[in-house]
């Protein structure tokens, strides 16, 4: 009852001939099922229709706009997230090539300067070599003459003793004995006592 | 009045047509249809129009909603099934939306009239029946006869997949509509509890906490009905479409 009176006040502003015929057949109505208002048929045709246009036009906005423009957003950015990818590879493989060039170098100029500092090293010590050679012959005649004057001054040295011997035996015996001897006699005791 | 639970679903004619004999007003649906509409399409529309390469918060939310239908079509019916994905986005966002849209209070709910849902059921049928028979000729008709079966058993099992086939439309439209229906009807009894139980004093307004809580929960849970109602009509869209494109199970 109270649901019918509902409905007839409901629709009282559309047309006032049907609010006459609910509230008159309003028991027999409810007993219909038709106020209940899911099952009333005669909203099928409204709403129906209402349904058509208004999920049409939504079909047809959804397929000629959105989904497009959707679907087009979406596939720049996989397009753009694959070729940044790409690029980054493409400077991984770039940056490991010249990491590999640099380490080839690198190992290059380590012969070379290990190459150099051993030439200079072989150079050096060569000339070290000839330089001590020099030196050494040189000192070695130079030990040599020095060897030889010594020698020499040594036998003039002791040939000048007998002289000396002479004319110190000569002078003491004049000092001592007060006896004049000659040189010869001097040098004749000397060589003989030597003897 | 306002405690009736069925008033909600009552259609008022904002605008009063007739063509023919035939009452085509324009009502209270007529205009949340409209609503569903215009708000779906716009916010869509609107929220794609930056076209960023780094969406917005908003461009976001369309694109997990593309996405989202994208990837339930994918694997209910593969990727020829992408063909329908324009009909699908339309039929999930449609649906969702209006369920949504009902949760609002003195807000008409599409969804919740049976003939509404059974016209979106009946496209659906007829766009898997149509392009069934379009790809495949008769070959649709495998449908109905799953491989291995015994021959003894074939005109059982046949008439059994008829059955079913044709009482799908009714289950898809009758699930979504029996759940807005019934889910509605819930919270306005509820609803009406509380105002009810606190006009009869003290006593009444304490007693009136409890089905208050009941409201909000089931505030909640119709949210979450609203959702899973659209995610499941979506679902079995796509696994109908997926026996036009594939009959032979």
């Amino acid at each position: 009852m109270f649901v019918t009176k509902a409905w007839a006040a409901e629709t009282a502003s559309g047309e006032a001939p049907a609010e006459a015929t609910h509230s008159e057949t309003g028991v027999a109505h409810g007993a219909e099922g038709g106020s209940f208002p899911p099952f009333d048929p005669t909203s099928f045709a409204s709403q129906l229709l209402w349904l058509a246009l208004t999920f049409g036009l939504f079909f047809l906005l959804m397929r000629n706009i959105v989904v497009p423009r959707i679907s087009s957003i979406l596939e720049v950015r996989r397009d753009r997230i694959s070729r940044d990818l790409d690029e980054a590879q493409r400077l991984k493989e770039e940056s490991d090539a010249a990491i590999a060039a640099y380490e080839q170098e690198l190992t290059e100029a380590r012969n070379a300067a290990h190459k150099i500092g051993q030439e200079a090293r072989d150079k050096a010590k060569a000339e070290a070599d000839a330089s001590r050679h020099e030196v050494e012959s040189e000192l070695n005649a130079k030990i040599a003459e020095s060897e030889k004057q010594v020698a020499a001054i040594k036998a003039k040295a002791l040939g000048e003793v007998d002289t000396i011997a002479a004319d110190t035996v000569q002078a003491i015996v004049s000092e001592i004995l007060g006896v004049n001897t000659t040189k010869a006699d001097a040098a004749k005791a000397v060589s003989s006592s030597a003897k | 009045m306002s405690n009736d639970p069925i008033h909600q679903f009552h259609l008022n004619k904002l605008i009063p047509l007739e063509i023919g004999g035939v009452d085509i007003s324009f009502t209270n649906s007529s205009l949340f249809m409209v609503v569903t509409v215009a708000a779906t399409a716009g916010f869509l529309i609107w929220a794609t129009s930056g076209r960023g390469l780094i969406p917005t918060r908003l461009q976001s939310l369309a694109e997990m909603s593309y996405e989202f239908v994208a990837s339930m079509l994918r694997d209910g019916a593969g990727s020829e099934g992408m063909k329908f994905f324009p009909f699908v986005f339309s039929l999930f966002m449609f649906v969702l939306v209006a369920n949504l849209f009902g949760m609002f209070p003195y807000f008409f709910t599409v969804t919740s009239h049976i003939i509404v849902t059974f016209a979106l059921a009946m496209l659906v049928i007829g766009t898997v029946v149509f392009y069934g028979f379009y790809k495949n000729g008769l070959g649709f008709l495998k449908l109905f006869v799953p491989d291995g079966v015994p021959g003894l058993l074939v005109p059982l099992v046949v008439l059994i997949e008829v059955i079913s086939f044709l009482s799908r439309p009714i289950s898809l439209s009758v699930r979504l509509f029996a759940n807005m229906l019934a889910g509605h009807i819930t919270l306005k009894v509820f609803a009406g509890f509380v105002a009810s139980l606190s006009a009869m004093g003290a006593i009444g307004i304490g007693g009136a906490i409890l089905p208050l809580a009941m409201t909000v929960g089931l505030t909640a849970l119709e949210f979450l009905v609203a959702f899973l109602q659209a995610y499941v009509f979506a679902v079995l869209t796509c696994m109908y479409l997926n026996d036009a494109l594939h009959p032979s199970h």
